[in-house]
């Protein structure tokens, strides 16, 4: 196995103290291989997006660990970061461009803060990011407001590419957008790893686009790694009750398919208060009285599969 | 008669937003017809009119700005009555809004009254809607959210909005349209903002509510895996216009319109089931481009600009109607798709 491109150890946020502490981020570690697309799946309070931005040091996680090319990241100071944020960049749902600046401009902010095509070579330089975007060099002129949804998405791609990344995180990317322009940009992450060989964390809760996209995934629940596997084998055989359940709830948009079923009742236990041992127990249709007693370990079960389930050799 | 009558017959349905001089096409056209028991989804991306659709015909359109609305939206009542929505009054519309037609709504935070307990909002639409005295309300209330299945639904009815969770309040939006029974229910991107789990449990609620009510639904969404497996009709929209209308099936096994064949190859899901069919790997195709602004629309097809397969009479002419009456499409590519 080639050394990871990143690696996250036993990495923890927790926002708030006291009886008001939110661990939203537990214990977490995985590897991401250079030129990998990783999945980060999980439903709305599952610490999804806490975890990659901690992973890229945008909000200070509470412990563990996190080493890009064999780098300490954490306890870096702002100085000391700043090179390293040209290598990792990040994508968001909703672009958040500045409105008073024009797409060119912002490109230049970018280019300008890294000390990247000085001079006469910034302008070509934003005309090519526009064009590896799919943007045309007149767009680098107008204003957000100008744009349309998915155009803004393209020019938040260009922004985290200005920097010249090799890992990006891309935080649901496509939620904004509608269908036929998520595909678009869908095509467009391919298309620019395939060009630059970029590695991805694709953080998402449509796992359509996971499956399509990603070459492994994490699953995560309440903040813990429920399962981690290539994405053909999750799809195919998941092996925690969590990734099951939700798998097939999924409707897959062909009506002579099964139809979606209900295996999950109520609603995920709240995180400031989350349940002892297994923090999917509660949900579990497996569940015993040992789930209550032990967090299950997130345990190796080859072929690059892992799971943190007590019972999950009764049915893998 | 009344089981020959659909119990919602909509013709050409045309909402114009009025400002300036112009004013806005935004509903242009829309016909479909909702029969007994049966659902009907209205497909379309953002922008394409298809909640515009559903608030014309509850007349429930902003109020801060002006509408005009043309065409005709009949609903026939159990007694085999119709009325048109677009044309009685007021107050007439107010009775049939409740009892005949209902609606619920995507965001139910935005939807429900956040210093109101829930019980008394469920009540209240009682009240209005049955004239029952405030107890006999609030008891049917209670019935409405065990109807729903709400955990612990004595306790919730004294509990606010904002004590609920997502799914929760989806619960509480579906009991305070259920409670007085529509024959009509619209249903305007009901899971579009709950995880999947909790989709999983509202659209198995919603099913069983229909079988046992024997309500219409109009299903309102831009999930295609929802249409495929709630659905029986689907009605596809694009720029304020049905483009096709088939029976959920057909409309997947066949697309005819080039828009609905361009959303199902968008779809990655189904991109890899058909890889699956075929053995070979199918790639994601795009719609290039973005859907036209409504004030720029010409006299031809609204959606030759981006079709793959458009004509030179498609940029001119306003497409005809192809096809039978089950499956037909907006369009001007003869012959078989």
């Amino acid at each position: 196995m080639t050394t990871p491109m990143v690696r996250i150890q036993d990495l923890s946020v927790e926002f708030g103290r006291g009886a008001q502490r939110v661990r939203a981020v537990r214990g977490v570690s995985f590897d991401i291989a250079p030129g990998e697309v990783l999945g980060l799946v999980g439903e709305s309070g599952s610490g999804k997006s806490t975890l990659g931005r901690a992973l890229i040091q945008l909000i200070q996680a509470s412990g563990g660990s996190v080493q890009f090319e064999g780098q300490e990241l954490m306890g870096l100071s702002q100085a000391q970061m700043r090179p390293l944020r040209r290598q990792v960049q990040m994508v968001f749902q909703d672009p958040s461009l500045n409105p008073r600046q024009r797409a060119g401009a912002m490109l230049a902010e970018v280019l300008s803060t890294h000390g990247l095509h000085t001079g006469a070579a910034r302008a070509p330089r934003i005309a090519e990011l526009l064009h590896i975007v799919g943007l045309k060099p007149e767009h680098a002129s107008r204003f957000s407001h100008e744009f349309s949804g998915g155009q803004k998405q393209r020019l938040g791609i260009a922004r985290a590419l200005a920097a010249e990344p090799r890992f990006i995180v891309a935080d649901e990317p496509l939620s904004a957008l509608d269908m036929s322009i998520q595909a678009q940009i869908v095509n467009l992450l391919i298309g620019l790893r395939q060009q630059l060989g970029l590695t991805l964390l694709f953080i998402s809760h449509d796992l359509d686009v996971v499956q399509y996209l990603c070459d492994r995934v994490v699953v995560l629940y309440l903040g813990r790694v429920m399962e981690i596997a290539p994405t053909a084998d999750l799809f195919d055989a998941p092996a925690h009750p969590y990734t099951q359940a939700l798998l097939s709830a999924a409707p897959i948009p062909d009506p002579t398919q099964a139809a979606p079923q209900v295996h999950l009742l109520g609603d995920p236990p709240s995180p400031l208060n989350p349940p002892s041992g297994c923090v999917f127990r509660t949900r579990c249709p497996h569940a015993i009285a040992a789930c209550a007693e032990q967090v299950p370990e997130l345990t190796p079960t080859g072929a690059g599969r892992w799971v943190a389930c007590l019972r999950h050799t009764e049915w893998t | 008669m009344t089981a020959l009558l659909p119990r919602l017959h909509v013709r050409d349905l045309h909402t114009r937003l009025l400002q300036g001089d112009s004013p806005l096409p935004l509903v242009r056209g829309v016909s479909f017809d909702l029969h007994d028991g049966q659902t009907l989804a209205l497909v379309g991306e953002s922008g394409s009119g298809k909640s515009l659709t559903a608030l014309s015909l509850m007349r429930l359109l902003a109020r801060n700005a002006r509408w005009e609305c043309s065409g005709q939206a009949l609903l026939t009542d159990a007694q085999g009555q119709q009325h048109d929505m677009l044309k009685v009054s007021d107050e007439h519309m107010r009775q049939l809004r409740g009892h005949q037609i209902a609606m619920i709504f995507q965001e139910p935070m935005t939807c429900l009254n956040p210093v109101l307990t829930v019980g008394e909002q469920i009540a209240e639409s009682v009240r209005l809607h049955l004239g029952l005295d405030t107890r006999a309300a609030r008891a049917q209330a209670l019935r409405a959210l065990e109807q729903v299945e709400m955990p612990a639904a004595r306790q919730r009815l004294d509990e606010y909005p904002h004590q609920l969770s997502g799914g929760m309040r989806q619960r509480v939006m579906i009991a305070m349209a259920m409670v007085c029974e529509p024959r009509v229910l619209i249903a305007d991107e009901p899971t579009t903002a709950l995880d999947v789990t909790i989709q999983a449990q509202i659209l198995a609620l919603m099913s069983r509510l229909q079988k046992d009510t024997g309500m219409s639904m109009l299903f309102i969404t831009h999930n295609l895996g929802v249409v495929a497996h709630h659905a029986e009709r689907v009605a596809v929209m694009y720029a304020g216009q049905v483009v096709e209308q088939a029976g959920v099936h057909e409309l997947f096994a066949k697309p005819a319109h080039p828009y609905t064949q361009g959303l199902l190859a968008c779809l990655p899901g189904r991109a890899r089931q058909l890889a699956r069919q075929s053995g070979q790997a199918v790639a994601l195709q795009d719609i290039p481009g973005q859907a036209p602004a409504m004030n720029r629309l010409g006299s031809g097809c609204s959606f030759a600009e981006r079709c793959s397969v458009s004509l030179p009479a498609c940029q001119l002419q306003a497409p005809p109607w192809l096809g039978i009456a089950t499956h037909a499409r907006l369009c001007h590519l003869e012959g078989h798709p």
